[in-house]
């Protein structure tokens, strides 16, 4: 495959960049053949079995971000939008304070392509209402329909909105971003291309001072890191500030909906013998029953039957509730012949009541199905095998999600299923809309919990290495990221290691020596130089690259946590859980915040304390090697300083300058 | 699941379905009826005050009561139909043969 045309992958840099992607490609898997297959001291295999494959598991993450940086050039300027279109603009909040929803509206209304701006208000507050539309933006709600019905968050928020409107892009903002006026004359030209589906924009954030103590700024992944995806054509929708077709979005709504019908639909039938079998034995004794459950099971047979011909699903689901409420109409006639038995015996009156009755049946049929009366209503599993043969997706708010739900971050499994279904994406990489970060560390931390457990959540449900429609490429793109999601695991065992070796000598490596450093060090070098290769262009922009890194590390009890909740949330229908966020001003103490990152602390301190053990024992000369503690020590001091940024999170108060 | 509480007074049973009188609780109502008229208790009075939905095999279950107690010389009665049980009654015009009766005490008292 090869990169999108558009894209200009010349220039000195991108010559090194590959040059060492190369190099680290070789070293790589040179150390990581060397540990497994020459270096491995299996007589203490529950230390070293670990470590090899925390190591290994480095190995592929930097090997998928090299894959990226090898196209990660940049996008000629496109051709203005060769036609006039129709563009909305659309806000979602949920309890962002109305001024800031309403700053950011103006922002947008003051974007300078003709468009309509809208703010989609899950809160359905009706001041803000009141103030919408009197600086003339549209205000959108959910309706009665979603009562009782999975919100889906933000997700949900967009696709209520798009079936109440009609622009053909849509242009997504944050509560809090706010857009440059040339945001959509940028942006559109791309649609020149009728595959392109989305163009992302980078997410920057005013709020946050240039040391960036909550590692809130992403530069290196709106930068080099969706630059390379890009290249790969595997960018993905963030959330905010990106341009979306509309046409692409009612295309997966109805591929969607089809597939979910279909899934239900075959599942159901599936069980339909289990589900009839069991309605039997409900029913057990009663003639009438028995007979409109071979009837039903008949009518599930032929469906059956017809899906797998290729009957359309609509004509499948009518044909099977049409049988089905023809076998309960005929239950309601046999209770009736009965009835009139009954009746014949109880004199003349009860002689005309049946005589009434035998008149009138059709209406009383009718009306008792009408009601919901007939027996069969009483077999609640067969109840609920009828419901779900329908087409009109009665579980939902709406039959129609153009927006992936399966997620709490819903943006990269749309742009994932857009992706597969042959769809183009572009990373625009100027900075078009500003956005305001967490202000504590609360909250940071609260947000990166949401984004590491929705993008595990889409890596369990719709795994992009099994995915259908995608090149070998974007799903590796977007394997990557969810790959990059489990590092707290490896993280943990590369804090545990230097403690064993230092306090219980055990030594995963044969020997901690020159041929280690041999093998080790090639790969660190040509690793690290890639990416302070990347990081010095970024970091002209005096965004600190290095920060984003350092949380990576320091948050493993996070990622930890985030697996967790995530395979208990999708194989066990556990909650996802949240971080508890301090809200008042006594709560947010730094003793509090610390309370947060409780687990850094206390491997902080056990890797302090290890060191002072790996000192005695090498001034007793206990220790196992001169070297070895040397190297253990040095690796616990780049562990210490990887984490050290939480006390500097914790005690930072938020923003103080005023906005620029 | 429906359950039936039963008491006899004055050599009258009073059944007090609580649930649905449908399909799957049909077959018990006859039975207690049944066994009822075995025992020599031939009067029945249903009391539907706890039943929140009757269909067409409830109502079947009363017609068959009402027949097999005339039968065995007594009588079912049935006394405070809820809404959707008079809707029922009311459709199938079984008023003429199974009248409900305001309350257990004004079915009981009727001549």
């Amino acid at each position: 495959m090869s990169a999108p045309k558009d894209i200009i992958l010349k220039g000195g840099q991108l010559f090194f960049v590959r040059v060492l992607v190369f190099s680290s490609l070789v070293f790589g898997l040179r150390y990581v053949e060397w540990r497994w297959l020459h270096s491995l001291n299996m007589s203490q295999w529950w230390i070293s079995v670990p470590l090899v494959t925390a190591e290994t598991y480095s190995l592929i993450d930097g090997l998928l971000f090299g894959m990226a940086m090898w196209r990660s050039g940049r996008r000629k300027k496109p051709e203005p939008l060769n036609r006039r279109a129709t563009v909305d603009v659309m806000i979602t909040t949920y309890n962002e304070p109305i001024e800031l929803v309403m700053a950011t509206a103006r922002a947008a209304k003051s974007i300078s392509y003709p468009h309509a701006t809208y703010i989609l208000d899950d809160g359905k507050r009706d001041e803000l209402r009141e103030r919408a539309l009197a600086e003339d933006c549209g205000y959108i709600t959910r309706g009665e329909e979603w009562v009782n019905r999975p919100l889906h968050a933000k997700a949900g928020n967009l696709n209520n909105a798009l079936m109440v409107t009609s622009g053909e892009f849509l242009l997504i903002l944050d509560a809090d971003m706010r857009a440059e006026p040339q945001i959509l004359d940028e942006t559109l030209g791309y649609f020149n291309d009728p595959k392109v589906a989305l163009v992302q924009t980078p997410q920057i954030f005013w709020n946050v001072k240039n040391e960036d103590p909550l590692g809130s700024q992403a530069p290196l992944f709106y930068g080099p890191i969706m630059r390379g995806k890009d290249g790969w054509n595997s960018a993905f929708f963030c959330g905010s500030n990106a341009i979306l077709r509309r046409e692409a979005l009612m295309q997966l709504a109805l591929t969607g909906y089809v597939q979910d019908v279909a899934t239900v639909l075959k599942e159901t039938l599936r069980r339909s013998k289990k589900i009839v079998k069991r309605a039997r034995k409900q029913a057990a004794g009663m003639p009438s029953v028995a007979s409109a459950l071979q009837e039903i099971s008949a009518a599930a047979r032929d469906a059956r039957r017809a899906v797998r011909r290729g009957t359309s699903l609509g004509e499948v689901t009518h044909e099977f509730q049409r049988r089905v409420r023809a076998a309960s109409r005929d239950t309601i006639h046999d209770d009736l012949a009965q009835m009139r038995q009954d009746l014949e015996s109880l004199g003349d009156a009860g002689a005309a009541t049946s005589l009434a009755l035998m008149e009138r049946e059709e209406a009383i049929v009718n009306r008792l199905s009408e009601l919901d009366a007939s027996p069969l209503q009483a077999l609640t599993s067969l109840k609920e095998m009828v419901e779900t043969f329908d087409v009109g997706r009665a579980h939902e708010g709406q039959p129609l999600m153009p927006l992936a739900t399966i997620s709490v971050t819903e943006d990269m499994a749309t742009a994932m299923r857009l992706h597969a279904l042959g769809w183009k994406s572009v990373y625009h990489d100027h900075l078009l809309a500003h956005g305001m970060a967490p202000e504590d560390l609360g909250a940071a931390l609260q947000q990166r919990l949401r984004w590491a457990q929705g993008t595990l959540q889409v890596m369990l449900r719709e795994n992009p290495l099994a995915k259908r429609g995608l090149s070998v490429a974007q799903r590796l793109m977007y394997f990557a990221t969810m790959w990059n999601y489990l590092s707290g695991f490896a993280n943990f065992v590369f804090v545990a290691a230097p403690v064993l070796y230092l306090n219980f000598n055990e030594r995963p490596v044969h020997a901690y020596s020159t041929d280690f450093l041999l093998h080790l060090l090639p790969y660190i070098i040509a690793n690290q130089g890639m990416f302070m290769l990347i990081s010095w262009k970024r970091g002209q922009k005096n965004i600190p690259t290095w920060r984003g890194q350092q949380y990576s590390f320091a948050l493993f009890p996070l990622w930890i946590r985030a697996a967790l909740t995530t395979v208990a949330n999708v194989y066990f229908g556990r909650p996802l859980g949240f971080v508890v966020t301090p809200k008042t001003r006594a709560e947010t103490s730094t003793a509090q915040m610390l309370k947060l990152v409780w687990p850094q602390i206390a491997a902080m301190a056990v890797l302090v304390l290890s060191t002072f053990v790996g000192f005695i024992k090498l001034y007793l000369g206990v220790a196992p090697s001169v070297e070895g503690t040397w190297l253990n020590v040095v690796w616990v001091a780049i562990d210490l300083l990887w984490m050290s940024v939480v006390f500097r999170a914790a005690s930072y108060r938020g923003f103080e300058a005023p906005a620029p | 699941m429906t359950t039936f509480a039963t008491t006899t007074t004055d050599s009258t049973l009073i059944v007090r379905p609580n649930g649905r009188l449908d399909l799957v609780a049909a077959p018990e109502l006859r039975e207690i009826v049944a066994k009822s008229i075995a025992g020599g208790v031939v009067n029945v009075v249903v009391d539907l005050a706890d039943v929140d939905f009757l269909d067409s095999s409830g109502l079947g279950a009363l017609v068959t009561g009402l027949k097999s107690t005339r039968q065995a010389g007594g009588n079912l009665r049935i006394a405070s139909a809820t809404e959707q049980a008079l809707i029922v009654l009311d459709l199938t015009m079984m008023q003429q043969v199974l009248f409900p009766y305001p309350s257990v005490e004004a079915a009981l008292e009727a001549p």
